[in-house]
């Protein structure tokens, strides 16, 4: 098999630092196998697996090399009687709830939307609303099928290459098949508790206290909120419910489910829309109409897990410089962590204007997977005006300092002197990726920008 | 690679000596340079800034001798920097000799070897650095042009005719590389006091090489394709570029 030459420009969903590459999109395990065949006769070339593009950064493209197409690699799809599921690597988690919730079935975890692919979730080791209950993602896989350069595996929790897969941001192959356990659900609303706070102390007693009863659970901060009010916020606590506690209309058909995309951004504006001044008065608006005390509630799937789905391509509403993600997690007891990157950002005029806080559960297998016991900020903060590169090295070296780390997959510029202490398993990850493909054909620009795969020439620490 | 703020980590600079690459390259140390490859005539001076360079954390810094009026050298000079980079994510190009302007002076062989410091030899190399680029996936070139070309002047015109080509080279290099993952930015400064431009009075508007540097470091951050340095010197030669020629000759400085 000789591949085609025809290049792509790829971003990741915040839009920035778009690097060309040739794209090849196998349709079954057997074309995966012969594409990394034929790309180690070629020598020399890296290549990534993408799935729906959902993360934030340049993890999923592959400057001059090639990118593997992976969504239509979406066979199999079963579910077991026991809600076992087998899908294939490409296969959306929209497709998989389209069949799985009408049976009773859910995903042990879900990202904040439904446009992601299994490969991608488990390569991401994604989370949820319920990692300080659930865990990741990979914690609910039984097996998962990788096509390394060295050839197509098998593994199971027990195998080193699970271990550096999970997590592994496709840097030991393509994720082909995975078979993960799913949960019952007796329908497709969440009972949801909605209060809100008015600082950041009062927010995080919320997430804090009784954080077990809740399977899910996350906060929506402000993020224009200054002063005495920064950190006010909204937090949401839910549950799967039961038939029995339904509103009528909704008991008739517990289990329906028919998730919508309201609207689309037709093209991203030269001019975003988004501004400190729109923002604020959309964060105004959220935060006085959420009750002062407990309120419960019943929503949908599509609007408590996946609120952002309803607007098709919304990252184009950043404009065309796009945006960047800025996630990390820091242990419990390193609180000023959050509030000072709020403040340090506010200080510096640039605003972050989507700000999610939540608690996160112990790590997981993964050697290079994101989350790990603290508190994780997610922070979406507009491209286009100088500085903030400024202000987030200052941050990478605050989250280092705290014992914490940030999210590759929402990463796009960290420093990268501070990877090693950031993910202290790199270098048992870096010998089992060395060991599935030896050749170094699996690559990013993610993966070249920070040199997960060998250590970079190094940087002196400090200013 | 460049990050997602723009920020570099290895780069090519033609001009290795100049003072308003040197303030950049202090800047970008303190992001994400890790390599720096300076091609120029001056061995002795980029030396030092390689070593300044390496004393603020760069790991690599090294220099390769280079004669932009040596057309012959030119694609293989390219094609050993792009060696020991590995991968170029920035190529920066801020070679720039203002000569003399006066009849008398100058000779075929003087304009020939001022257009090609200033022009000619910078866009050969930059041609070169485009395709490896474009394999490459991304990156970005950087030139660092003048107001002196933007409405050429009496007092300089060989130097400003020469810019003024460098420029317009640039503006059809971006759009032949739209859409590619390789972008371009053009730096068109005022009067910059350095080495260059020393024993000349400042003309109005006049700013140090620290502040072309961070207003190329704000460029690189916000996506710019064309910088003017300071800001107003848009406006101001958008105003002047229209004034008649015989008032233009008139004008002071």
């Amino acid at each position: 098999m000789s591949l085609a030459e025809e290049r792509q420009l790829l971003a990741g969903w915040g839009r920035a630092g778009k690097s060309a590459a040739r794209l090849v999109s196998p349709s079954c395990t057997q074309e995966a196998e012969k594409v990394l065949a034929a790309l180690g006769n070629e020598g020399g070339r890296p290549a990534i697996a993408r799935g729906l593009g959902r993360s934030y950064g340049d993890a999923a493209q592959c400057g001059g090399g090639t990118v593997i197409d992976c969504r239509g690699l979406t066979a199999p799809f079963e579910i077991s009687p026991s809600g076992l599921c087998r899908a294939g690597g490409g296969l959306s988690i929209d497709s998989l709830l389209e069949r799985a919730v009408p049976a009773g079935w859910f995903v042990p975890v879900t990202p904040g939307t439904r446009q992601v692919t299994v490969g991608g979730a488990i390569a991401s080791d994604v989370h949820g609303k319920n990692h300080h209950v659930d865990g990741a993602f990979a914690a609910h896989l039984r097996r998962l099928e990788l096509v390394a350069p060295t050839g197509r595996i098998l593994c199971g929790p027990e195998d080193p290459a699970f271990a550096a897969s999970c997590g592994g941001m496709g840097l030991t192959g393509v994720i082909t098949e995975a078979t993960f356990q799913l949960i019952p659900i007796e329908s497709s609303r969440i009972k949801v508790e909605t209060e809100r706070a008015g600082d950041l102390d009062a927010c995080m007693a919320l997430l804090a206290e009784r954080a077990e009863e809740h399977r899910y659970s996350v906060a929506w901060v402000d993020g224009l909120a200054g002063g005495r009010k920064l950190g006010r916020s909204v937090v949401t606590r839910g549950d799967h419910a039961r038939p029995a506690e339904l509103p009528a209309g909704a008991a008739k058909d517990p289990l329906a489910y028919r998730p919508r995309q309201r609207f689309r951004a037709p093209l991203a504006p030269p001019l975003s829309p988004l501004s400190p001044a729109t923002i604020a008065l959309m964060n105004e608006v959220w935060y006085r109409k959420a009750p002062r005390t407990s309120k419960t509630s019943f929503e949908s799937i599509a609007s408590f897990f996946h609120p952002l789905d309803a607007v098709g391509d919304w990252n184009l509403l950043y404009g065309t410089r796009g945006f960047i993600q800025y996630q990390y997690v820091v242990p419990f007891g390193a609180e000023e962590v959050v509030r000072d990157s709020l403040e340090r950002l506010g200080r510096a005029g640039h605003p972050p204007y989507l700000v999610v806080l939540k608690t996160f559960g112990p790590p997981g297998q993964g050697h290079l997977s994101f989350p790990r016991e603290g508190w994780t900020l997610a922070l979406d903060l507009p491209l286009g005006r100088a500085g903030l590169a400024e202000v987030l090295d200052g941050l990478d070296e605050l989250v280092a300092e705290a014992g914490g780390r940030v999210y590759l997959t929402k990463d796009s510029r960290l420093r990268p002197e501070l990877l090693e202490q950031m993910y202290p398993r790199l270098p048992a990850w870096r010998e089992e990726a060395r060991r599935l493909d030896p050749d170094g054909i699996m690559s990013s620009d993610l993966d070249r920008r920070l040199g997960l795969r060998r250590s970079p020439e190094k940087k002196a620490l400090g200013k | 690679m460049n990050d997602a703020t723009g920020m570099p980590q290895r780069v090519l600079v033609v001009g290795g000596s100049s003072d308003i690459a040197r303030q950049i390259l202090l800047l970008l140390a303190r992001r994400r340079l890790v390599h720096v490859v300076l091609c120029g005539r001056d061995l002795a001076a980029m030396e030092e800034v390689a070593g300044e360079l390496r004393r603020v954390g760069v790991s690599r810094a090294e220099c390769l001798s280079l004669d932009l009026t040596e057309p012959g050298g030119l694609g293989e000079l390219a094609e050993e920097a792009t060696e020991r980079l590995g991968e170029v994510d920035l190529a920066l190009f801020s070679a720039g000799e203002l000569g003399s302007a006066e009849l008398e002076e100058l000779d075929a062989a003087r304009v020939s070897q001022m257009v090609a410091s200033n022009f000619s030899g910078q866009a050969a190399i930059a041609l070169e650095l485009a395709k490896g680029l474009l394999r490459q996936g991304s990156g970005r070139l950087v030139f660092i042009s003048s107001v002196a070309g933007v409405r050429v002047r009496r007092a300089n015109f060989v130097y400003g005719a020469a810019k003024a080509g460098l420029d317009s080279f640039a503006i059809g290099l971006s759009e032949a590389l739209r859409g590619t993952g390789v972008g371009v930015m053009i730096v068109r400064p005022g009067f910059v006091r350095t080495k260059m431009t020393a024993g000349l009075p400042a003309a109005p508007f006049s700013v140090g090489p620290q502040e072309v540097a961070a207003a190329v470091l704000a460029g690189l951050e916000e996506g710019r394709e064309v910088v003017w340095v300071p800001a107003p010197l848009r406006l101001v030669f958008g105003l002047l570029r229209l004034l008649p020629q015989a008032l233009w000759r008139r004008l002071p400085g």
